[in-house]
């Protein structure tokens, strides 16, 4: 039950986004909409419904967007400096590190947040052992520890609070 | 050698965008702005690039990629249309671009994962 | 004034798109090539629509150019993840001169 009504909310704040009009003829439209919604698909998106009552969890989301965008305008100075420097100076590899991270969740957010960081790339997740596969434009160190402390560290700091 | 080629895609690619800054483009459409219409040709330019990547990429992948690339930036080309010609709609065709574009990258990564990379 | 704001915000996103699909020309293998696009390509179209939001305020177009950033966000990096790893399975092999390919390692 608290499955459906957290997906019922996602689904109306979504209808809300796309028609930016509040009479009441849409709104009625977008309540039937996510009751349907809500009540066919509940089980295959929410797991534990009970992280989501911890007000923390949201303060330390909005502490994480401008440490994630700051870090990405920065990734792409980054990438378009490299570019145009008539010797290309990359120094690329293929390299593992490791992550403390369990759920699914905070593992995509993590994926995504290291291909948008300057000079990763997630190429492959092992979830039973918690290894992450990174393409690294300018690899600094091969060792796991050594690379774990450079890449990792940042996000998985934040994001253990977020998701875990 | 490798100085020379990139001098000379320096000069080319600064050629293209000093045609497309003055303004020397007939274009079939009625442009208000004259910033837009110029950012319009850019974006053309970009995926030209793509489209060369599509004719000269050694594998299925590449091809995949440039693809892909090219299906962000059609949003690009949504957002920016809508200004000038005074259609709002046109913003809804770029969301449902998007998410379907990620949807058929999805499927053709996983028919590429099965396969050897000339096939 | 918050037309020209927006206007600059669009300048700005060009030129990240631009230097993102000069990368997959001219850098020499996939991976390189998905990793430097993906990244410019992502942050020039989200200030692209950044700027549309900033040019129209909040009417139904501005809005719904947030919610298309959002999705952005959280779809490209995952499209460009299932080609690398596509890519990996298919045999694609790294550039010569890189220098080490643990994936292919440990796969074996």
């Amino acid at each position: 039950m608290k499955t459906k009504i957290i997906l019922f909310i996602t689904a109306f704040l979504v209808w809300i986004l796309l028609s930016w009009s509040f009479q009441p003829m849409h709104l009625i439209i977008g309540v039937i909409v996510g009751i349907l919604v809500s009540v066919t698909t509940s089980d295959m998106f929410v797991k534990e419904p009970k992280i989501f009552r911890n007000t923390k969890r949201y303060l330390w989301l909005l502490y994480y967007i401008p440490v994630f965008i700051w870090e990405c305008v920065k990734a792409n100075i980054d990438a378009a400096l490299r570019l145009v420097h008539p010797d290309l100076p990359i120094n690329p590899g293929i390299v593992k590190v490791k992550t403390t991270l369990k759920s699914d969740a905070g593992l995509v957010f993590l994926a995504n947040s290291l291909t948008l960081k300057p000079g990763t790339m997630t190429v492959d997740i092992d979830k039973e052992n918690g290894f992450l596969y990174i393409h690294w434009s300018d690899v600094k160190s091969q060792d796991i520890e050594e690379a774990t402390r450079l890449v990792v560290h940042k996000f998985e700091r934040i994001l253990k609070r977020i998701f875990e | 050698m490798k100085r020379l080629r990139w001098f000379l895609g320096l000069v080319i690619i600064t050629g293209i965008i000093a045609v497309i800054i003055l303004d020397h483009i007939p274009s079939l459409l009625e442009w208000q702005s004259p910033f837009l219409k110029r950012a319009f040709f850019i974006l053309i330019l970009c995926a030209a690039f793509c489209l060369w990547r599509i004719l000269l990429g050694p594998t299925a992948s590449d091809r995949a990629a440039a693809l892909d690339i090219m299906g962000i930036l059609i949003v690009g080309f949504c957002a920016i249309l809508s200004i000038p010609t005074g259609r709002d709609w046109y913003i809804d065709i770029g969301i449902a671009w998007a998410l379907q574009s990620f949807i058929s990258i999805l499927a053709l990564g996983k028919y590429l994962e099965g396969r050897r990379f000339d096939e | 004034m918050n037309e020209i704001i927006g206007l600059i915000f669009i300048a700005i996103g060009l030129v990240f798109d631009f230097f993102g699909c000069l990368g997959l020309v001219r850098l020499p293998d996939i991976y390189n090539r998905l990793h430097s696009s993906i990244k410019c390509v992502t942050l020039g179209t989200s200030s692209i629509l950044l700027g549309l939001l900033l040019y129209k305020g909040f009417s139904p177009t501005g809005v719904k150019a947030l919610l298309c950033i959002i999705f952005l966000f959280l779809t490209a990096p995952v499209s460009a993840h299932v080609l690398a790893r596509s890519a990996h399975k298919s045999g694609v092999k790294l550039w010569d001169k890189s220098v080490c390919d643990k994936y292919a390692e440990d796969k074996k």
